[in-house]
């Protein structure tokens, strides 16, 4: 139903904004424009700007100045509120759902159907229904959302923007969160909304993606935006330049492994999580100085928990841990992190980050109390405040002062500062868990060069990720692990992303050889 | 920054509005406010006696203040303040007269010292069921109020006969125990100020170091503001835990000692838990998490109640109307949602005013949204 007249006229329209925290410029001088039926790419490092635009698009942050229009009318978006009469909504990286709800009771929540005094939860109901069958969101209306999962959640973020009848539809690093499998649903259900004629915002850090997903790229660079072009026919290489400015490597030069003695060694590991289930079971693992040890693994097998069983934060039921010939079962986390771990933690805004607290704060976390932070239980801010310094210029954190919460920092950042803090604590260990999710390509480069030369300090490094590229380009060796075990280990040289697939599913390797080769052998055929 | 000077705008709006919502109830009821405020004041600051009641007062309510943001701190809502302080009220008037052969500084050091650690024992029960088995601290506090309070009461009227005034109050403290100074008395012509009043500064700036500046205040916040993070930095969280409710019931006992060896001299059986203990949350609600504010919250709240004592007589207004602005005041802290909208209407249309008629380059460039971010 596009009026002719107004085909040309873009959706979305964000001229010459600009958005200060203090005397920093978030965002300086951005223009942007969507057409409806684009899925239209936002593309920059971390810390560019491009959460924030959103945030000034969907009514959660005033622009300094700056003009929006939508279909061609001036708009102010004075709150979400207003941004959702409007017809824009934003499905936020981290979910804002309430678990005791039901799916159909979130979607509803704030624009609730009344009949009478009390609310019609059937025509809402039937409603959602139908926009299920129309966007094929397969998600169950009456299911309670604490009992779905991320991918599905998700999916209800985007029934909300809908059930409002948003008709700009943002999207902020929707894929961190899921498995491939569910990426590509979320990619096809972007599609169908496209071709209903509505814009869509994708803010993403995976090239792949927006080779595949969108119509046009806008790169932002520091605050500015920088280029739109066709994302058609644009290779992940020329991405990347665009959005640095320089080349970027995909992969990560390293030299042979120089493999020394034992460090950590994991013992017919068992932990069962709080409802009893077991979800580390019988493992044995050992990691020896200056290799890289890759858990490749679909999501919810045990890397968590056998990553926190390692950490003390969790409770082992049976089995041993020993760290450089000392054993650490069971020890209290500040025992097994003065035994010599690093841990970059999966969730950084639950474990990684006290995000009320100031970045200086965060920066010394685990040893807040030792000298020189501390002298005889005094704080000593001018040191913590000198440590922390260090650390963001060594790294790199974009941030405007250290004082300030580190939950103001963008995604990016955040784990950059993660990172910061236990790459430059002393170690023999580091155990990565997802190390890179929501960086951007050229951080990611970054880190991986990091993790490399750690393990040519001669630490030993344990790789917990579910991106498979990821685990082939660093690791030396990459155990699988499927329902808590690990299914087997490879050298990383030696195998493909075919071989580790199978294996996740939780197939021997070999059989997994066997049914590749049989494979190959019919397709010659 | 800006978070905190929109907390404090908050607490003042709230006041302000607080005694026009009073104003109106008095208009209602057929009393003139203007009459009705001036009495209060008049009586608050008419006589130096008055205006050493106001410290005396002022005294347990910072300490229950500084006890309720303690625990705050460490994520937890002690409703037990009003048990801890009387249960440091009675067992420090209890030492006082019980060792009266002992010199006068160690009378008062070691009924302060019984006072607090029973203040400080109340508040490590609650602080280590929580931490230990995940019980509730409001039940527990709760019902420990009403456990401290039936055994206060029968550990007075069992006391020996010798110490005892009636059969349910202890003598007064006397010139041993007491922390009264003579010539502050004298000054405030024997009102019931006490050495209490300084006691409360300088535990609040003690208070303020050890929570802003010590290791053991850093971890406190850590635990509370993010136990997991917390945990998995390698804090004590259930440690910590447990010695923040027990310092937190220290210093609501704290508070029962300035009112068994200052305020009243003695301790007397009780009909309920001390009102004291659940004002000293209002002071923590109106400070808004300042120390400094706790003692402006505190001062606010024992004027009201002084100034309120003379209103019946002097306009007619009955003493009831302080209670009542007091409940206000807290309910428009509480509701500071409601307050917070409306600061930020306000600096909307202030913001579009100046931004329309100076072009992008408005007149506050400086004002910022980080606090929101942050809490995203
Ligand atoms: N509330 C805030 N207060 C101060 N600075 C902020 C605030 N929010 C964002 N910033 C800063 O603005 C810059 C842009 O942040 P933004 O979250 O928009 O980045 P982004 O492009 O989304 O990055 P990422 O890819 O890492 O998520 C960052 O340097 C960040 O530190
Ligand atoms: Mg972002």
């Amino acid at each position: 139903m596009v009026n002719q007249t107004q085909q040309d006229i873009p959706a979305i329209e964000m001229k010459h904004i600009v958005k200060k925290f203090g005397d920093f410029a978030a965002n300086d001088d951005i223009n942007l424009d969507v057409k409806a039926g684009e899925i239209h790419a936002l593309l920059g490092e971390n810390g560019a700007g491009k959460s924030t635009l959103m945030n000034i698009l969907s009514g959660l942050l005033q622009p300094t100045s700056g003009e929006i229009f939508l279909r061609g009318q001036k708009i102010t978006i004075k709150d979400p509120a207003t941004a959702a009469k409007l017809g824009i909504g934003m499905v936020h990286q981290h979910f804002m759902l309430v678990d005791a709800f039901t799916v159909a009771e979130n979607i509803i929540l704030g624009a609730e159907t009344t009949k009478g005094m009390s609310l019609d939860l059937k025509a809402a109901k039937q409603r959602i229904q139908e926009l299920v069958d129309k966007y094929k969101l397969a998600v169950d209306p009456e299911a309670l959302t604490a009992d779905i999962s991320v991918g599905q959640q998700q999916r209800v973020e985007i029934l909300k923007t809908l059930y409002r009848q948003a008709d700009v539809l943002i999207f902020d690093e929707p894929t961190a969160v899921l498995t491939p499998q569910e990426i590509q649903e979320l990619i096809a259900i972007m599609k169908n909304l496209a071709a209903e004629g509505k814009a869509i915002i994708l803010i993403t850090h995976k090239l792949e993606e927006i080779r595949q997903a969108a119509d046009r790229v806008t790169v932002i660079r520091a605050g500015k935006s920088y280029e739109t072009f066709d994302a058609k026919n644009v290779s992940a290489v020329t991405l990347a330049e665009k959005m640095v400015g320089r080349k970027v490597s995909f992969t990560t030069e390293k030299k042979p492994a120089q493999v020394g003695k034992n460090i950590l060694d994991i013992e017919h590991l068992t932990v069962q999580n709080a409802e009893g289930v077991t979800k580390v079971n019988d493992l044995s693992l050992d990691i020896h100085a200056g290799e890289i040890i890759g858990v490749a693994g679909i999501d919810g097998n045990g890397q968590t928990e056998l990553v926190q069983a390692i950490t003390g934060l969790t409770h082992i039921q049976s089995g041993k841990v020993t760290l450089d010939g000392k054993d650490i079962t069971n020890k209290s986390p500040r025992k097994i992190i003065q035994s010599g771990t690093a841990h970059i933690p999966e969730d950084r805004l639950r474990h990684g980050l006290e995000v009320n607290m100031s970045l200086a704060y965060n920066m010394v976390i685990q040893n807040y109390y030792e000298s020189p932070y501390a002298k005889m239980g005094v704080l000593q801010w001018k040191a913590i405040a000198d440590h922390a310094r260090k650390l963001v210029n060594q790294f790199d954190v974009k941030i405007t002062s250290i004082e300030e919460p580190a939950g103001a920092l963008s995604g990016g950042n955040q784990q950059k500062a993660v990172l910061a803090r236990e790459l430059s604590r002393k170690s023999k260990i580091v155990i990565a868990a997802q190390p890179t999710r929501g960086l951007d390509v050229g951080a990611i480069e970054y880190i991986h060069k990091q993790l490399v030369s750690q393990r040519d300090l001669g630490k030993a490094v344990l790789l917990v990720s579910f991106e498979l590229d990821e685990i082939l380009d660093l690791a030396d060796k990459i155990a699988v692990i499927s329902s808590g075990k690990i299914i087997g280990t490879v050298d990383a040289k030696e195998t493909s992303k075919e071989e580790l697939g199978l294996m996740m599913t939780g197939m021997s390797l070999q059989k997994a050889r066997q049914e590749l080769s049989a494979t190959k052998a019919e397709a010659k055929q | 920054m800006t978070q905190t000077n929109n907390k404090a705008l908050i607490a003042v709006l709230s006041v302000v509005f607080g005694l026009v919502a009073g104003a109106i109830i008095m208009l209602i009821f057929g009393y003139n406010p203007f009459s009705g405020y001036g009495s209060l004041i008049a009586t608050a600051f008419g006589t130096p006696q008055n205006i050493g009641e106001i410290f005396s007062q002022m005294t347990p309510l910072i300490l229950t203040g500084l006890s309720f943001l303690v625990a705050q701190q460490a994520g937890f809502f002690n409703i037990g303040m009003s048990g801890q302080l009387y249960a440091a009220w009675v067992g420090s008037v209890w030492f006082a007269l019980a060792f009266p052969q002992l010199p006068d500084f160690l009378i008062i050091i070691g009924a302060t010292l019984f006072g607090v650690i029973l203040g400080g024992i109340s508040g490590l029960i609650p602080g280590y069921l929580r931490a230990k088995f995940g019980a509730s601290e409001v039940i527990i506090t709760i019902m420990l109020n009403y456990v401290i309070l039936y055994l206060g009461n029968s550990a007075i009227t069992s006391f020996p006969k010798a110490i005892r005034q009636t059969t349910d109050s202890t003598n007064q403290v006397g010139d041993h125990g007491s922390i009264a100074i003579k010539w502050l008395s004298d000054l405030t012509n024997q009102s019931s100020i006490s050495a209490g009043i300084f006691i409360a500064v300088i535990v609040t700036i003690l208070v303020w170091f050890i929570m802003k500046k010590t290791t053991f205040g850093f971890s406190i916040e850590a635990v509370g503001k993010n136990a997991d993070a917390a945990k998995y930095a390698g804090i004590n969280e259930k440690a910590t835990q447990i010695w923040a409710m027990t310092l937190s019931g220290a210093l609501a006992g704290l508070g029962g000692v300035t009112e068994g060896l200052g305020h009243y001299g003695n301790v007397f059986v009780q009909n309920s838990t001390p009102e004291t203990g659940f004002n000293g949350m209002a002071v923590a609600l109106l400070g808004s998490g300042s120390f400094i504010g706790v003692i402006l919250a505190a001062a606010l709240f024992s004027a009201l109640t002084v100034g309120g004592s003379g209103m019946p007589n002097i306009s007619g207004v009955p003493t009831e109307l302080v209670s009542i602005v007091i409940a206000l005041i807290i309910f428009f802290v509480g509701s500071s949602y409601l307050i917070q909208l409306l600061i930020k209407k306000i600096k909307a249309a202030d913001a579009a005013s100046a931004g329309s008629g100076k072009g992008p380059k408005g007149k506050k460039p400086k004002k910022t949204d980080q606090t929101e971010e942050a809490q995203a």
